[in-house]
């Protein structure tokens, strides 16, 4: 793109003032480039702050902080650990990214290939208004309507799939991992939806056409044509919501039974996240507490920063992607 | 079997695989226009019940949880404040990135380097933003709580999305343009300035308010450097303020009915400034869209 055409300077026809106003360009230049460097300093400036107030904390810490479940920093001998947190976080996220994946490509697909040209851009507006409900909305409909509704699915499939672990359990309540996960999954498909969509959309039109005129349903087309030109668009999307989920804190806070404990029964009164528990703690945090949750907040930043760069690298391998993940 | 000449029919088989996953295409898209109604029809019908003067007018000064009345009137100006104060620090060094990234990087490392960031930034938690300034504002230069720091993790969030939008519309703008200009001896940063930045001007504001209902809806940074309050205070530099976001979580984790009628009031009032500044944005982008005019 634009490269530095003309040397301004020495130019035949430049007045004394052209040639003036052209030094302009060193300070604009030291700006833009300065604003830039801010960007870069201020991700440096996070890694290095949290660090900075969660080693207090974690000095202070009288257990292993990496393997500890429970979570009580403010006691006079602190007691905290990731472990429990940490669990949390992955399992809601994971099984949010298994519901929101599948529905997600279906919508991508929908409006890339199977809803009349003149409604598909209104139809994905549909979907990114989903995106920009803010997600303390999402907690207080989670709170007060999804809760108590998820009370009857819940209880039929402890009733009738109880024998598979993850439904199983005595106590079966709305406040559930499931019910967060369910949150979560609805407030990631937006993001995975519209980068599969713009995926999809790119998949070579040549290719469907050849496909068609072989006779090939639409079903086939896109599963020969489409599909696998958009695998690893899908996989970066999924990433990109995965990271997402994990950091989303709000609406899970109010749902979350915010305990300390690791359990795959998903319907049980279990469950709680990195992101959670630092808004539920915050309020009644020592200095130590805070600390602790810096630590927890450097650990989550750590994972998103691990899920994110791989998202990112999948896409950069493919430059016909660059545009869809913006 | 006999021999068919010319084209045979599609086999049921392959056309029932066909109607089933037309089927299943359809329902993905209602499934997931479900929850969008739910949401959106509750906070119409619940918000409603409290939206009115008093709400718009009052703090919840002196209103205890279990008290009816009281409204937002401090969340509202808290949350305008913060926000506007953040888009004051995140569209120009976004904006500047952003030309930067177009114009003088020419694809070099550092050019890479900050591009490679910026996108690994869109992906930081918005907690985590909060956590940062709060370790380092708050808990190392031993500022207070306040609108401000509220504004500087806000800020964080935006910077990436402003930086990204800039971007793509810089891109957008012909190389023609700029060649005609540097043919007339326009030096480069007029060039910039005169030619590339007013013909992206109305992409750039539509990226712009975009990331601003983005982060006007962010309720975690907030909570960590904010704090609450229930008084009206219009010094974001000053003490604690609130914000409608906090507000909303703050009422939504309280028991009593009229504390969820007023959490539904105040989602509404987030939803509908939210939905204001998207809605803006698009008719910017529509208004004068390069595609459009072909």
């Amino acid at each position: 793109m634009a490269t530095s055409l003309p040397k301004t300077e020495g130019g035949p026809a430049l007045s004394r003032s052209a040639y003036r106003r052209s030094r302009g360009d060193v300070p604009f230049r030291f700006v833009s480039t300065a604003s830039g460097v801010v960007l870069l300093a201020i991700m440096a400036a996070i890694a290095v702050f949290l660090v900075v107030k969660a080693v207090p904390a974690l000095q202070a810490n009288t257990s292993h902080f990496l393997t500890e479940l429970t979570w009580v920093p403010n006691a006079t001998e602190p007691v905290f650990g990731i472990g429990a947190l940490a669990f949390g976080t992955v399992i809601s996220s994971f099984i949010a990214l298994v519901v929101a994946t599948p529905v997600a490509v279906g919508v991508a697909l929908f409006i890339s290939h199977y809803a009349p040209r003149r409604l598909a851009s209104v139809l994905g507006y549909v979907i990114d208004l989903l995106a920009a409900v803010p997600s303390v909305v999402y907690g207080l409909w989670g709170v007060t309507f999804l809760v108590p509704f998820m009370l009857g699915p819940s209880k039929f499939l402890n009733d009738y799939l109880g024998w598979i672990p993850i439904f199983g359990g005595d106590s079966v309540v709305g406040k559930s991992m499931l019910t967060a996960s369910l949150v979560l999954a609805i407030m990631i498909l937006p993001i995975i939806a519209a980068i599969s969509r713009e995926v999809f959309l790119q998949a070579p039109k040549i290719q469907e056409e050849a496909a068609l005129a072989l006779g090939a349903t639409r079903w086939e087309m896109i599963r020969m044509a489409v599909l696998p030109f958009g695998r690893p668009g899908v996989i970066t999307a999924a990433l990109l919501g995965l990271g997402r989920a994990m950091g989303e804190t709000i609406a899970v806070a109010l749902i979350f039974p915010a305990t300390f404990t690791i359990s795959f029964r998903i319907l049980s009164p279990n469950g709680n996240s990195i992101a959670a528990n630092i808004a539920n703690g915050f309020g009644e945090a020592t200095d130590i507490g805070r600390g602790a949750l810096i630590a927890s907040g450097l650990v989550l930043f750590v994972i998103t920063l691990v899920v994110n760069t791989a998202a990112r690298l999948i896409i950069a391998r493919r430059k016909e992607y660059a545009r869809a993940a913006a | 079997m006999t021999v068919q000449m010319g084209i045979k029919p599609i086999s049921a088989g392959r056309r029932v695989k066909n109607g089933v996953a037309q089927v299943l295409v359809y329902l993905a898209f209602a499934v997931a226009v479900v929850p969008l109604v739910s949401v959106l029809w509750l906070v119409i019908r619940n918000g409603l019940k409290r939206f009115d003067i008093e709400f718009l007018t009052h703090s919840m000064r002196n209103i205890g949880a279990r008290d009816a009345g009281g409204g937002a009137y401090h969340a509202i100006i808290g949350t305008l404040e913060q926000v506007l104060l953040a888009s004051l620090i995140a569209v120009p060094i976004g904006l500047l990135t952003a030309v930067y990234l177009v114009e003088y990087g020419n694809g070099g490392r550092l050019s890479r380097l900050i591009s490679f960031f910026v996108d690994i930034m869109t992906g930081v938690p918005s907690i985590v933003a909060g956590l940062f300034v709060l370790a380092f504002w708050i808990l190392v230069l031993g500022m207070t709580f306040s609108g401000f720091a509220g504004a500087l993790a806000l800020s964080i969030l935006m910077m990436p999305v402003v930086v990204r939008s800039t971007e793509e519309m810089l891109r957008l703008v012909p190389n023609e343009l700029r060649e005609a200009s540097y043919a007339l001896g326009v030096p480069k940063w007029r060039t910039i300035a005169k030619v590339v930045l007013p013909t992206a001007f109305t992409g750039i504001v539509t990226g712009v308010m975009l990331a601003v209902a983005r982060v006007a809806g962010e309720t975690a940074p907030l909570l960590l450097t904010v704090f609450f309050t229930d008084s009206i205070n219009e010094d974001p530099f000053n003490g604690p303020q609130m914000g409608l976001p906090l507000y909303v979580f703050g009422q939504s984790a309280l028991p009593q009915d009229v504390a969820i009628d007023r959490a539904w009031t105040g989602a509404l009032t987030l939803i509908l400034i939210v939905m204001l500044l998207n809605l803006v944005a698009r008719l910017i982008s529509w208004w004068r869209s390069p595609a459009k005019r072909g």
